[in-house]
């Protein structure tokens, strides 16, 4: 049995390493990827490009308008002259936020009425205008703090309401205290881009052999079901650990995430999360005939699988029917296997429901395509 | 050039789909099961954020506070802890994403000397919704201290009627309600416009070489880009058809306002997808094993489409050489297009700039894949 196990690996290795291109493609492709997105995966929002329009032109609006210039989350573009030519700015995308100082605002302020300060925002991309008009906000109210002390201490001579009562909140951000957002991807795409190789590899290994007609040959040889899923697994579970080192320590030395937790646990968790990646591309070599059906049903399957993972889109805010579907997808767990042995460095005692999932996830499917391969023998 | 030929050319690719009702079926299925996954995972939205609360004093004004974070819908509180352990093993497990720890001194101080402060603790590893959760709490205790002052002051019989002298008077143009599927729905019919385009092309070629029917095509008189156009033809039909679904469920499903013309819809998107079936088909051209044509498409299309297009990452936010590496992914111009027709209305010579993107893209495939082509077949 050994003997045709071995056989069999050694045949999958020399169909895997024979040509450069082959080589090629496992190795450049996960890296210059995690390179790519290492850097394009970032909802940080820095440098708005911002127009400002100041028709009041007073003190108060100059000081209004040198709290935004100053801010790094801003950057003004262009000062306007017209409520035209600010209309124009944002139309054509040359700005995304356009602030406007209507003339008489510093005169509602002096007389102690509510004087507004204007805000125009491109809604297309919402998230940057959701996080931009949150910085917007957050200047304009301590502005607005700033000029009520001003006034208090003014007209009711106490010493301004801020210092009479305040009440602040300190954030202690754990585990990654500059808030880099870098640190929360480069994992991710470690994982995804494992997941997009890993399964597409698997998937099309027993269906070309189909397609091609070699699949007879290895039929009619006495190898058995189970030996013959182990001989196409072993391989390419030797190449997924092959990529995921190589894109973990290119991320590690590249990107200087930091990894904070024993490494033996990362080791563990990858190792069970390929056997779930081989497990759903052996799947889905099973149930298709050729190698374009393999290929869209990868598609198929792989794209919900990335988008519905946690990698970027918090899950909490998904559908509760989505919520569900999650618990199916290894990649959601992996993401809290990889996240949290990089930059929390939690062991087995906190991670073993991701693991035990995942391992659940592999022998379930291993199991369903072991029973059909057996089948299509008959 | 000639017609009967393409025409015979064009049959037979028809056959073929034909004859691989899997494949077409996922090709027609694609757009529904993707577009309902995608536009209803894809949200950034945060709410109902989880919390856990760590109270060391348990007084009224304690409570009092952690009321308002009851109160808030950006947040659910998912657990009261007593113990600092307890705290750390609930954002360990992520069981909640912030934790507000309250000072056993915190009503002590507030009396004393008027200022008093609580923590935040954050989860920072997804740094964005750590971010985000910390302005939400910063809202609510602000709130919270407002609420304060003005008790205080209207006791020492301050009538204080006004708060803040100034307001931010916010308008969002394009998508007013900043709702953020209003902005991905676009993206989502993008991507899968250009996963559906490669998945269905770029083993056309490839698969006559594995199974040795390219001899017999050589045979005939037929020219490279007989071939070619026949091939793509029906496949552009399938995209349409495609492109109809997704476009419609985006409009009428999702309810994205659409205020462009169909016209402008229908150019854009069918230069779009001669550029996405044309990569598919070089691509088919230039590597003879379907394995491999499976791995660079894959490789092409799903995490660049999704990352690097600008769909929800925006390209401005990225390092220059990225952004530079941005105008070599096609799928950018489409997104950029296809959001524009949806949220702003805009006509053909508004987005000019793209199109001529994506006509030099197409030009370049074409003749790219006609030349190859020639050359394989000496």
């Amino acid at each position: 049995m050994f003997g045709r196990i071995t056989n069999m690996l050694i045949k999958e290795f020399i169909q895997l390493w024979r040509d450069k291109w082959g080589r090629f493609r496992l190795i450049a492709p996960p890296v210059i990827q995690l390179l790519l997105f290492g850097y394009a995966a970032t909802f940080e929002v820095y440098h708005v490009p911002t127009a400002v329009l100041d028709l009041d032109r007073t003190q108060e609006s100059r000081e209004l308008v040198a709290r935004f210039t100053s801010s790094n989350r801003l950057n003004i573009v262009r000062r306007a002259q017209t409520q035209d030519e600010i209309d124009a700015v944002i139309d054509r995308s040359d700005a995304a936020v356009a602030l406007v100082i209507h003339a008489g605002f510093a005169n509602l302020l002096r007389k102690g009425e509510t004087a507004p300060l204007q805000v125009l925002v491109d809604g297309t991309n919402s998230n940057t205008a959701l996080i931009a008009l949150g910085y917007i906000n957050t200047i304009a109210a301590r502005f607005s703090q700033d000029y009520a002390a001003d006034l208090a201490q003014r007209t009711l001579g106490i010493r301004g309401m801020t210092e009479l009562i305040q009440v602040t909140i300190e954030q202690r951000p754990w585990y990654n205290p500059d808030f880099n957002g870098r640190w929360f991807f480069v994992p991710g795409v470690i994982a995804t881009i494992t997941l997009v190789m890993v399964v597409n590899l698997t998937a099309f290994a027993v269906v070309r052999e189909r397609e091609v007609g070699t699949l007879e040959q290895i039929m009619v040889s006495p190898i058995r079901p189970a030996e013959f899923i182990l001989g196409k697994t072993v391989p390419f579970f030797v190449v997924g650990m092959g990529i995921a080192g190589l894109v973990t320590i290119v991320g590690i030395l590249w990107f200087q995430i930091p990894f904070v937790g024993n490494p033996l646990v990362f080791v563990f968790g990858t190792m069970i999360y390929l056997l779930s990646l081989l497990a759903l591309g052996l799947l889905i070599s099973t149930v298709c005939a050729t190698q374009q059906q393999a290929f869209a049903t990868n598609f198929f399957v792989v794209n919900p699988l990335f988008t519905l993972s946690g990698f970027s889109f918090p899950i909490s805010s998904m559908p509760d029917v989505l919520q569900w579907l999650t618990y199916i997808n290894p990649l959601r767990y992996f993401l809290v296997v990889i996240r949290g042995t990089f930059l929390k460095g939690i062991g087995v005692g906190i991670l073993w429901p991701d693991l035990l999932a995942m391992a659940a996830i592999a022998a379930v499917l291993l199991a369903i395509s072991i029973l059909r391969f057996r089948k299509s023998l008959e | 050039m000639k017609i009967r030929r393409l025409k015979a050319i064009a049959v037979k690719e028809i056959l073929q789909i034909w004859r691989d009702p899997r494949s077409l079926m996922i090709a027609l299925l694609m757009p529904f099961t993707q577009m309902f996954l995608l536009g209803y995972g894809v949200t950034l939205d945060l709410k109902h954020i989880p919390v856990c609360t760590f109270d060391r004093e348990a007084s009224q004004n304690s409570q009092a506070l952690l009321k308002h974070f009851e109160a808030s819908s950006y947040f659910a509180i998912v657990r009261n802890v007593r113990t600092y352990p307890a705290l750390t093993a609930a954002i360990d497990r992520a069981d909640c994403k912030i934790a507000i720890v309250i000072p056993p001194d915190f009503s002590e101080r507030l009396n004393d000397s008027g200022s008093s402060s609580v923590q935040a603790i954050l989860d920072a590893t997804d740094d964005n919704t750590a971010n985000i959760a910390f302005g939400y709490a910063l809202a609510v205790v602000s709130g919270y201290a407002a609420e304060v002052a003005l008790d205080a002051l209207s006791r020492q019989g301050h009538q204080f009627q006004q708060i803040q002298p100034m307001t931010v008077q916010s308008r969002v143009w394009f998508n007013e309600d900043l709702e953020s599927r209003n902005f991905i729905i676009p993206g989502v019919v993008a991507v899968i416009m250009a996963l559906i385009g490669a998945q269905l092309t770029s083993l056309t070629i490839s698969r006559e070489w594995e199974r040795g029917t390219m001899e017999l095509l050589i045979s005939t008189p037929v020219k490279p880009s007989e071939v070619m156009i026949g091939k793509l033809g029906p496949y552009l039909v399938l995209g349409w058809i495609d492109a109809a679904f997704c476009l419609m469920l985006a409009a009428l499903w999702f309810e994205v306002p659409f205020r462009g013309t169909i016209l402008t819809l229908f150019v854009t998107t069918t230069l779009f997808l001669i550029v996405v079936l044309g990569i598919g088909y070089l691509l088919s051209v230039l590597i003879r094993s379907q394995i491999g044509a499976s791995q660079i498409a894959l490789l092409l299309t799903m995490l660049p489409t999704t990352l690097l297009s600008g769909y929800v990452f925006p390209i401005d936010q990225m390092p220059m050489a990225i952004q530079d590496i941005t105008y070599l992914v096609y799928s950018r111009y489409y997104v950029t297009i296809i959001k524009a027709i949806f949220l702003k209305g805009a006509d053909i010579p508004a987005l000019a700039a793209p199109i001529l993107f994506l006509l030099v893209y197409a030009t370049a495939v074409m003749v790219l894949a006609a030349r190859a082509f020639r050359k394989s077949l000496d």
